[in-house]
């Protein structure tokens, strides 16, 4: 039983089909796997946030998780965040505020964000930070990650979405 | 960073998890939310043989107040959905507040309260929570039902009650006073991290307005979560005030057995652990009156 | 030649980030190629043994392993680690081999290497890998160094790397003369830069090519190279190395380490491409770590406080090999200490030690951060003594503008031309003062407000940038317009190609999202410089202006071939070439592209170097840091900070800014959280990101960072001077001064860092409160 098995995934509206040992950590599955090699592996002990991805409408450690946990589950990479072309409101006002740097940490960054937002639509600014407090960035010290997420939020607020 | 093999399972009834863990024998472990072990796993720290996940079990869920206000919680309900949950506000607020300490939330969204207590992290907020409280922990296990006091389930630095086959079913927190006096505090180097010292205080008071009842207990200050009763005791029978407050608290740092890490030396932790809960206290007092 | 500047000094967004936002970046470890394997390295988990033997049976057995090997399975005798800077002599004895032969030095040595079709196999042999350890005593402080009962290389007889003493006037003399004298021992924490992304390579090596093609190389691609080249005999345009996104550099990462070159000799073993990636347990081990200096500093004043000399003794704790980075922190320390002041005399020695831990490189502000730490409390504790305010102290020593430029002095050996350019440190200074309102705070230290206590610190510094050989850059033009600037320098996602672009489009005049940036990869132009010292916008900037003004007349001559007239008559404008005579008569870039490539397929295409012939320029400012401390529980919280840095000229504003306050939170942690902690086993305890502490979100003060323009750089046209590291290198100093004055109460010192809420509780229980 440590052999592959069969797995379905339902992964950005998409379902996929991969064999996977019960070892494989939900964010390997998802990189070498699926190729969808924009969630980040930062630490793989949960500490850093790069690996974050939206399970079932939750901000979740992808390291922390095997990809069997996740067979029955809607799961959102930041490669889903937004339609095809466009940058989501989230991408967008990170890109507008020069919320990143390398780059690196900012898929779990957007994928928390995004969990977070959707469960507090008007947070204040420290709901923010303590929201994101389990994201490490190295680059921006943090304030425009901050500024941007709640710039997006009052946004979405003021255009009732 | 990856883990060793293992083989897994995914039942969904408590019944077969019990069974497939006396099948699998000493080295399966059962996985709750998986924010502790799945770290050991990755570091190769921990090796289990096999994983009986319990994640797909759904009897283990659930938040519910029985007909006596008592506050049931089973144990595969995770840290933020009692976080997130406003009854829990209302039934046990010193849990309520306790929470949100409890790393950050993807760690919450994952993590569950039957995992945190039979994982037993002495730095830990909800087994301290569950210990001030006097809750009764509910466990299965080969040999059927038990009950298990809060003061008798933890024994040591990752060290419970439960025996080989055991899984926690739910947590019973006995019925919560309306105008019980409560506090939480804890002081860690960043926020979401272990606490280096943590306090959770409460009391209720007669009619004549002295303390009839009061609890106190502490984290990162012993092997285990400790209930700090010399400081309990000085409370009893005296009126809330800064000066029994202070006496409570020199009490209470007595029953600290706290040990040096690379964050804090034990004399830091006992005597933070002082100031903390005569700061506990004084707020609990201020809050309710 | 007066061109617009629509793009340079506007806050451009950056052209980089709509592939990182949607996750189709492609970072080391995204890159796949066929057939690829992967590798993962058994380290050593002592800090000193002896190695009897290794078998590697186990480890081969496991199905599915391809091969594995340790140093007596490598035919070719592999050369030691180079020294890249500081190379001091001395060093040559303490080089490191690429892995342990008879001996392992430091946790997290490599000894040897599995390879594997994925991670997880490989993890898997690495468990079963036996080596018979002889375990030895670990040398785990400066101090145990010296003492030498214990050598970590026998045969250098010593642990002192090497040691030098360097100063200007007459400082024995100064201090038997001055009236005022103080001396104190600091130390600054080890710790390392930790970017968010780990080390990764990628080999293909075919040696019958012969080929070797290293991808998720970075920072010093063709110094790499060539030592690369030669450590493998192969000619230098045999070795490729290719630059991929990559996830933040702060100085550890692009340096050579022994993966350098294991990777490759995998890869050679196998015949097929091999990656590896450092995990983070490795990265906290493998990956340079940085600081971790002990200053005796001694001060010489008069009683009006005007410094009269400098005296002290600076010891690196170097670890257990001299690395690429050679003596830069220690050196650069030293060099520092006297800072942006007037120190007539000076004089300091500096001791480079050996010990069991792992290898120290440079980490943002290398040295800076240290010197500026232990000056800037001196001359607070200065200021308290002899009652002076220390914002007027400062003001009293900081040199004026009439006394620059000023040479320094050899203050690094061989370094003798060192000077600090042009400048006014004191108007920096006094802009941070108005800023924090300094007035009103000078008179309310230590107040207590809801049981906290209040304390501003402030600190002056000056930090250098742009060091290092030539940049370059090459433009070239396409037939649909699209431009294509390529170049040696690196990027380590702080933005080079939005920068790049934005000197290209206004100096070519053209929409700027006609502009790609390919950067760092030996294959795109024949020799770079690299990435570090601040100085990409310096000197890649320079050279992308060099070329675009070259290729500005490249097109006015092709014109004139196209149009069989004289190129006097011509100009170039809005990305065109007309006739001055008719100015509707015009020919694109594109079209004259297209004429160029119909010339006997010529490229429309110019390159150009940038030298700025080792003349840096210096950057400048001050720090002042509000701090609220919990006296009975020692918890600090910085609440405010505000920054003044002097940068010449800002590219892109909001990108300065990004520096500034990325620089100064990565500060904010080396002040009061990171640190590598061993203990006397020399076994690191802080081997995870759950005891190895880095700051998040949540341990924010109210940032402003300001940028000041008041000074343009001599040495480039453009007038930038780096902007990097201002932000990081007097965080150390100013919080810790503002501690200092928030307990003053208490009369509580701060000489040591990290400061914690377990130390300032020591130090205040030690002063009975």
């Amino acid at each position: 039983m440590t052999a592959d098995r069969r797995l379905t995934l339902h992964v950005n509206g998409i379902t996929h089909s991969c064999e996977v040992e019960p070892r494989m950590t939900l964010a390997d599955c998802l990189r070498e796997k699926l190729d969808l090699t924009g969630t980040h592996l930062g630490c793989e002990h949960g500490v850093c946030g790069a690996c974050t991805v939206i399970v079932d409408g939750a901000a979740v450690r992808s390291c922390l998780m095997f990809a069997v946990q996740a067979r029955d589950s809607m799961i959102t990479t930041v490669e889903g965040l937004a339609a095809s072309d466009t940058l989501s409101d989230l991408q967008q006002a990170f890109h507008d505020h020069f919320a990143l740097q390398c780059g690196f940490c900012t898929p779990g960054f957007l994928t928390t964000a995004e969990a977070f937002l959707s469960e507090n639509p008007s947070p204040t600014r420290g709901e923010v930070q303590s929201a994101i407090s389990g994201n490490i960035c190295r680059c921006t010290g943090y304030v425009p990650i901050i500024d941007a997420i709640v710039d997006t939020a009052k946004r979405r607020l003021e255009s009732g979405k | 960073m990856k883990p060793p093999k293992f083989d897994y399972f995914a039942p969904d009834s408590v019944e077969r998890a019990l069974a497939l863990i006396a099948e699998h024998g000493d080295h399966a472990r059962f996985l709750a939310g998986g924010q502790s072990l799945v770290p050991m796993m990755n570091f190769r720290v921990a090796t289990p043989s096999a994983l009986i996940d319990l994640n797909g079990i759904a009897d283990l869920r659930g938040i519910r107040i029985d007909d006596e206000h008592r506050l049931h919680i089973g144990a595969m309900t995770r840290t933020r959905e009692i976080e997130m949950d406003a009854q829990i506000a209302r039934a046990n607020p010193l849990l309520h507040a306790a929470v949100p300490n409890i790393a950050h939330m993807q760690i919450r969204n994952r993590g569950t309260i039957g995992g945190s207590l039979a994982h037993a992290d002495p730095a830990a907020e909800l087994p301290a929570i569950v210990l001030v409280c006097g809750a009764a922990i509910q466990i299965v296990g080969p040999g059927g039902r038990r009950s298990v006091g809060a003061m008798d389930f933890f024994e040591g630095i990752f060290e419970t009650a439960l025996r080989d086959g055991e899984i926690i079913s739910e947590i019973v927190f006995p019925t919560w006073p309306a105008a019980r006096s409560w506090a939480f505090d804890e002081i860690s180097r960043r926020e979401g991290d272990f606490a280096m010292v943590g306090i959770a205080a409460w009391f209720d008071l007669d009619a004549s307005g002295k303390i009839s009842a009061s609890g106190l207990a502490a984290i990162g200050a012993g092997d285990t979560p400790l209930r700090l009763s010399s400081g309990e005791q000085i409370l009893i029978g005296r009126s809330p005030g800064a000066d029994v407050f202070a006496r409570a608290a020199e009490a209470a740092a007595t029953d600290l057995q706290p040990a040096s890490d690379i964050h804090a030396s034990a004399e830091y932790r006992r005597e933070v652990g002082e100031v903390l809960v005569q700061r506990c206290l004084q707020t609990a007092w201020e809050r309710s009156s | 030649m007066t061109i617009p500047t629509p793009y340079i000094g506007t806050s451009i967004k950056r052209l980089e980030d709509r592939r990182l936002l949607t996750g189709a970046g492609r970072y080391i470890d995204d890159v796949k190629l066929p057939d690829m394997a992967v590798m993962a390295i058994y380290r050593s988990p002592y800090a000193h043994a002896r190695i009897n033997g290794i078998d590697l049976a186990a480890a081969k057995a496991i199905p599915g392993v391809i091969d594995a090997f340790c140093a007596a399975d490598i035919e070719t005798d592999l050369p030691a680690i180079p020294l890249r800077l500081a190379p001091f002599d001395g060093f040559e004895r303490f080089l490191q081999r690429p892995i342990a032969r008879d001996k392992v030095r430091y946790v997290g040595e490599p000894v040897a290497v599995v390879i594997a079709p994925d991670r997880y196999t490989a993890e898997d042999a690495l468990d079963l890998i036996e080596v018979d350890f002889e375990p030895m005593t670990a040398v785990t402080t400066v101090d145990q160094a010296a003492a030498g009962e214990t050598l970590v290389h026998e045969d250098a007889g010593e642990n002192m790397g090497t040691s030098y003493r360097v100063g200007r006037g007459d400082a024995d003399r100064a201090f038997t003369e001055a009236p005022y004298t103080r001396r104190e021992r600091f130390t600054t924490n080890r710790h390392s830069a930790v970017p968010m992304e780990t080390r990764g390579l990628i080999a293909e090596f075919d040696p019958d090519r012969p080929l070797l093609r290293l991808h998720g190389a970075t920072k010093v691609n063709f110094f790499n190279r060539r030592h690369l080249a030669a450590a493998f005999g192969l000619p230098e345009d045999a070795v490729e190395l290719i630059e991929t996104d990559v996830g933040g550099g702060f100085g550890a990462r692009g340096e050579l380490y022994p993966e350098d070159y294991l990777v490759p000799i995998a890869s050679r073993r196998v015949q097929r491409p091999v990656k590896w990636i450092e995990d983070r347990r490795e990265n906290l081990t493998a990956t340079n770590h940085s600081r971790d200096i002990v200053c005796d500093l001694e001060v010489a004043s008069t009683e009006d406080g005007r410094i009269l000399a400098m005296r002290a003794t600076v010891q690196g704790d170097m670890g257990a090999y001299i690395r690429t980075n050679g003596g830069v922190v220690a050196s650069k320390a030293a060099q520092f200490l006297p800072g942006p002041y007037r120190v007539p005399s000076f004089s300091c020695e500096v001791q480079f030690l050996i010990t069991n831990k792992t290898p120290v490189g440079t980490f943002r502000g290398p040295g800076r951060f240290e010197a500026n730490f232990c000056r800037e409390r001196m001359l607070d504790m200065v200021a308290a003594d002899l009652k002076i305010d220390p914002a007027e102290l400062r003001f009293r020593n900081l040199m004026e503008p009439a006394e620059l430029p000023y040479r320094i002095g050899e203050l690094v050996p061989g370094d003798v031309n060192a000077t600090f350019d042009r400048g006014n440190y004191s108007s920096a200074f006094k802009r941070l003062l108005d800023q924090v309102g300094y007035a009103d705070w000078k008179d309310r230290q230590g107040e207590i407000v809801n049981r906290r206590a209040y304390g501003l610190g402030i600190a002056c510094f000056i930090e250098s940038s742009a060091a290092g050989p030539p940049e370059t850059a090459r433009i070239i033009v396409s037939a649909d317009g699209s431009i294509e600037i390529r170049t040696g320098a690196s990027s380590v996602g702080q933005g080079t190609e939005t920068g790049l672009a934005q000197i290209c489009a206004d100096y070519l005049e053209t929409d700027i999202n006609l502009i790609a940036v390919l950067h760092g990869s030996t294959t795109l132009v024949p020799t770079g410089g690299g990435t570090f010292h601040s100085r990409n916008t310096v000197m890649a900037g320079n050279a992308v202006r060099m070329a675009a003004e070259t290729l500005r007349s490249q097109c006015i001559e092709l014109a004139a071939l196209r149009w069989n007239t004289d190129s006097a008559g011509l100009a170039y404008q809005n990305g065109a070439v007309h006739r001055r005579d008719d100015p509707g008569t015009k020919l694109s870039i594109a079209e004259l592209a297209i004429f160029a490539e119909s010339r006997d397929g010529e490229e429309l295409a110019s390159d150009a170097a940038f030298d700025n012939e080792g003349k840096l320029s210096y950057s400048y400012g001050a720090h002042a840091a509000l701090v609220a401390i919990d006296v009975a529980t020692g918890v600090i919280e910085v609440e405010k900070y505000v920054l003044t840095e002097e940068i010449g000229r800002a590219l892109n504003p909001a990108m300065v800014q990004g520096q500034a306050v990325g620089g100064l939170v990565q500060g904010l942690g080396g002040t009061l959280l990171d640190h590598m902690v061993y203990d006397d086993d020399g076994q690191l305890l802080t081997g995870s990101f759950a005891d190895y502490l880095l700051p998040t979100s949540t341990e924010l003060p109210d940032i402003t960072a300001i940028a000041l323009e008041q000074s343009p750089s001599e040495f480039n046209p453009m007038g930038f001077k780096g902007a990097g590291e201002g932000g990081i290198v007097a965080v150390a100093a100013a919080v810790g001064n503002a501690v200092v004055h928030a307990l003053k109460d208490h009369n509580v010192q701060i000489n040591d860092l990290p400061i914690t809420p377990d130390r300032l509780r020591a130090a205040l229980r030690a002063a009975g409160a």
